[in-house]
């Protein structure tokens, strides 16, 4: 759905999307909104071994079992130092749930189609692939994620 | 709808269920009085009620089968096919207008009038008018297009009126479903019974943090009642756990019926055997499977099991055997599908993929016959060379594969010319409740499912003589367990935790089958076992094999559940591609083939040699300045007494520090082969492919993919002691016991008559049942059989059948030798009139068993 709306940014400028906004090693980045099922704080996560290593484990969400993202490892960024506590964005592909581990979850904000750019082709592969695009905000720049491709880990791992 | 009519209709639909069964086991056992009685007795209650009633349609129909019933009764008609055909048949058009009646209130309209007659024609002791004995066995099969993909078999669905031009048709209300009939059920959409089972599981984990917070507080009013909700909580998770589960045996019910009107139309003699029918699994999986169930049923008797005839020239028994096994295995269901029939012919599967143009001959040249088997799973595949009623038509197991497929399963064959062809179908559970063990290794815990643990043993990791010992082959652990090697993996290292592995201190080491092999997983702490529900991994994670699923456990905490198969194989246990995982021998319905672990090692040269673990009583590595001499040959005190050393390569490397060697045991005597060193133990099909060319070796085998040479332990017991098989003291009494070793594996057989020959009987070969029985009917004598189970051609369960139907061997007591003797096997080979079942290799049991059936006057 990301991307479905997120392919007619001209439609309308004043056409406004809502996204979750967060932040990993101090850059903000969105997820929309619609994606989003549930907002954790920090977790017990259950190691998986020989699980790729952007898998950080999993956990128990009210009964149901989640396998928890890196959002850092998944960006190949530093890890975060030992002991911060991390939020999750859980979300839902194919009947199952992911959460992304994210430094901070802030809040939601509505953004003006206007304000979207394409990936600037000079963006490092690590990110231009998990990016649909960018937002221009008053302050600094938020990075839309692309869930699907964000939890599109190859079996190679 | 009338309360009474609705009561009526549940009461006889039961009734109806019961008869079915109880008519097909009267038609096998005609003389059972009860059986006929019962049969009678409903029979007449069904007629009884329609008449109070007013029904009388149902009334007529019910009033000629209780007429034809009573005759077989007062003995004035024989149980005989016909006469139950066409009470089934009757019991059918009850059925009809049962469904017609809950559908609508009333009776459909309809005549039975052809029916009645050809009942009454029965009755009175004639032969039932031509067609209805045997062509109007309601089964649906005549039905459907051409190309309808495994048609459904569901009598009541389609009226059986509607295949016979004898009958008249039925009414368009028959196949209605049956509202009124399952009013004791009601269906709820698995959605909810998904968000029940969810929301139970919060209970449980709120359940479990009240439960902690009260233990804080020592007197407190909450304890009582909160012990109580734990009950109430615990009894409602159960019970919502039962809601989706069903026994197999519920898409099963109708097989039997199904297959007895196949044999019937066929002409051909089928026992349909079923176990494990109460393995419970999903209902909704359930449902899904039942159709492809029912079509490789009816493909097992119709192209699987041979004609009559053809099976009597092959020697193989007249009646063909289709066997059922359900069980759970690592979270998954397994569904055996297999039958003794004639196997799946490679020849015309080749000339056909080459016909149809799925494949090269190129292509074809380079699989093995079991992927070219595999192409019957292809859309548009059939071999059937004549199309009849009951498959060959062109679809069938494309479609059985695809439905499998589509509910996450997967169906593997495994077909050997002659002897018949298994199919198994792996469906893994969405929701599945198993008893499960909790263990950790480097502080991470793990469930491992109880099936697959036979038990735990506490060792030492350095030896401290109290507790057993891990001891290693180069980097390898090994066990010693009660006069076996048990190989070991280590948690830690296999599954990558990281932690630094422990050299010293205790370890628990789980002892778990795999198929027929043993394997014990080292791990550090054994927590209890638990029920878990096993929830299938993140797609993401399905590579892993390690896991068969995960599960959240009572403390709230995810835990993954390790599959000990997918251990199995990742540590070259039980592994080679296609086979695995249909060890099952499909004649016997044993779940293992002929796979023995072999002890690898290397003696005079590069190349491995091989010998059974089974023979090798221990490994020891001495020192080598313990190696003393005798008389110019090499001795070592051992246990405190002079056990000879033979060197297994001419020369012995004197510079080494230590000498490894093997250790042969026999009663109170030993002797040690050294070799250079052991590599390895690995299971593996054990098949002498080519013979030796010197003394000390029985031939060469692949091994683990290797040529490897097989040792004649024989040969270099007899090195050590010249008496090693004489050395016994010979039978008292004149006369040697005869005994005859039926056993399709030279290897065995060598081994065999040595052993027995040494213990002091005359032992004579056979390479085959058939051989065997040549042997009988040229009036050879013996005092005792030990038959092999998996042979080629005649296995050893229909080897015994027929050397206890009739003959000379009829009473001669018959001892079965077995991969692996698993209740089941044992039950069917005591069926088949065996007297023991002993392992192979267990030369010792096998002794004792001798001298016991032998000991026990023969029954005369």
């Amino acid at each position: 759905m990301t991307v479905d709306l997120l392919e007619r940014p001209q439609a309308g400028i004043d056409e406004e999307q809502v996204f979750v906004t967060l932040t990993v090693a101090d850059q903000l980045c969105g997820v929309p909104v619609l994606c989003v099922r549930d907002i954790l704080g920090e977790q017990t996560i259950t190691r998986i071994p020989l699980a790729p290593p952007e898998v950080a484990g999993s956990l128990n969400l009210r009964g149901r079992i989640v396998t928890a993202i890196d959002l850092r490892r998944r960006l190949r960024l530093a890890p975060p130092q030992a002991g911060t506590p991390r939020m999750s964005v859980v979300t839902e592909q194919g009947g199952e749930l992911y959460a992304l581990l994210v430094d901070q979850v802030s809040e939601v904000m509505s953004l003006k189609a206007g304000a979207f750019e394409h990936n600037p082709p000079t963006l490092s592969p690590e990110w231009s692939q998990f990016s649909a695009g960018v937002y221009r905000l008053d302050e600094q720049l938020l990075v839309v994620l692309d869930v699907g491709r964000l939890l599109a880990l190859s079996n190679a791992g | 709808m009338d309360e009474l009519l609705a009561e009526f209709l549940t009461e006889t639909n039961e009734s109806l269920a019961e008869l079915d069964v109880a008519l097909l086991k009267l038609e096998r056992t005609p003389d059972d009085h009860d059986t006929l009685s019962f049969i009678f007795r409903l029979v007449h209650t069904i007629k009884g009620t329609c008449g109070f009633l007013g029904l009388p349609r149902l009334e007529h129909v019910a009033h000629a089968a209780e007429n034809v019933l009573g005759k077989v009764r007062d003995g004035s008609l024989p149980a005989e096919p016909n006469t139950i055909s066409i009470v089934l048949t009757a019991l059918d058009r009850v059925k009809a207008i049962v469904t017609g009646l809950a559908a609508t209130g009333a009776e459909p309209a309809g005549d039975d009038q052809a029916l009645i007659a050809a009942l009454d024609a029965v009755a009175a002791g004639e032969p039932p008018p031509s067609p209805v004995g045997r062509d109007n066995v309601p089964t649906g099969l005549a039905e459907g297009t051409p190309c309808e993909p495994a048609p459904p078999l569901e009598t009541e669905a389609s009226p059986p009126a509607a295949t016979s031009p004898v009958f008249a048709p039925q009414p368009a209300a028959a196949p209605l479903a049956e509202p009124a009939v399952a009013a004791q059920t009601i269906r709820v959409t698995v959605e909810v019974l998904e968000d029940l089972m969810t929301l139970v599981s919060e209970l449980v984990l709120t359940r479990n943090q009240l439960l902690q917070l009260a233990r804080s507080q020592e007197t407190s009013d909450f304890a009582a009642p909160l012990q109580r909700l734990s009950h109430i909580t615990s009894d409602l998770q159960e019970g919502v756990m039962k809601t989706r589960m069903q026994p197999i045996g519920n898409a099963w019910n109708k097989l039997p019926r199904i297959v007895r009107d196949l044999s019937h139309e066929m002409g051909k003699k089928i026992e349909l055997v079923m176990l494990g029918a109460d393995t419970e699994l999903d209902r909704q999986v359930l449902e899904l499977i039942k159709d492809p169930l029912t079509h490789m049923v009816r493909n097992s008797a119709d192209h699987g099991l041979e004609a009559t005839a053809d099976r009597r020239a092959a020697g193989k028994p007249e009646t063909g055997r289709i066997a059922l096994n359900a069980f759970h295995e690592g979270g998954h269901i397994i569904i055996e599908v297999s039958d003794d029939g004639r196997g799946l012919p490679v020849d015309r599967i080749r000339a056909k993929v080459l016909a149809n143009g799925l494949a090269t001959e190129a292509e074809l040249a380079s699989m093995t016959d079991a992927q070219i088997q595999r192409f019957i799973f292809r859309a548009g595949f059939s071999t059937a060379s004549t199309v009849t009623a009951v498959s060959g038509r062109g679809v069938g197991m494309d479609v059985v594969k695809t439905n499998i497929e589509k509910i996450g399963g997967s169906i593997e064959l495994k077909s050997e010319p002659g002897r018949g062809t298994t199919f198994t179908i792996k469906i893994p559970l969405t929701l599945a409740i198993i008893s499960a063990l909790i263990v950790a290794a480097a502080g991470e815990r793990f469930a491992i499912p109880q099936i697959s643990v036979v038990e735990l043993v506490r060792a030492n990791r350095r030896a401290d003589g109290a507790n057993p010992v891990i001891e290693r082959i180069n980097d390898t652990p090994v066990l010693r367990l009660r006069d076996r090697l048990l190989p070991l993996v280590n948690l830690n290292d296999l599954l990558a935790l990281g932690a630094t592995t422990q050299e010293t201190g205790g370890a628990h080491i789980v002892v778990a089958q795999i198929g027929a092999a043993m394997l014990g997983i080292i791990v550090d702490r054994v927590f209890d076992t638990e029920e878990i529900v096993v929830k299938p991994v993140a797609p993401i994670l399905r590579h892993i094999t390690m896991f068969s699923g995960n599960t959240i456990l009572g403390d709230g905490s995810v835990i993954m559940i390790l599959d000990p198969n997918g251990i199995a194989r990742a540590t070259g246990i039980g592994a080679s591609g296609e086979s695995k995982a249909v060890g099952a021998a499909a004649a016997d319905g044993s779940r293992s083939g002929d796979r023995t672990a072999m002890l690898l090692f290397r003696a005079g040269g590069p190349q491995p040699l091989a010998v059974p673990l089974g023979l090798v009583a221990r490994l020891e590595d001495i020192p080598r300045e313990t190696v003393e001499a005798s008389c110019g040959a090499p001795v070592t005190q051992y246990r405190g007494r002079l056990m000879p050393l033979v060197p297994m390569s001419g020369s012995v490397d004197i510079t080494a520090p230590r000498q490894p060697v093997l250790v042969f045991a026999d009663g109170d005597r030993t002797m040690g082969l050294m070799v250079d060193e052991i590599v390895d133990v690995i299971e593996d099909r054990l098949h002498i492919e080519l013979s030796a060319a010197r003394p000390g070796l029985l031939g060469t085998a692949v091994i683990g993919g290797r040529a490897t040479d097989v040792i004649d332990t024989g040969y270099w017991l007899e090195q050590a002691w010249r008496d090693w098989f004489r050395g016994k003291p010979k039978q008292e009494g004149a006369r040697l016991r005869r005994v005859l070793v039926v056993e399709d594996s030279d290897f065995f057989r060598q081994l065999l008559l040595p052993t027995l020959g040494a213990a002091g009987y005359e032992v004579v070969g056979a390479a085959s049942a058939a051989v065997a029985l040549r042997l009988r009917d040229a009036g050879a004598t013996f005092d005792a059989i030990v038959s092999d189970i998996c042979m080629p051609d005649m296995d050893g369960i229909a080897f015994a059948r027929i050397v206890r139907e009739s003959g000379a061997w009829a009473r001669l007591p018959l001892i079965a030798l077995s991969g692996n003797a698993e209740p089941q096997d044992v039950e069917a080979g005591r069926d088949a009139g065996f007297t023991d079942f002993v392992a192979k290799f267990q030369r010792e049991a096998l002794l004792a068993s001798l001298q016991q059936c032998l000991a026990e006057p023969v029954a005369a």
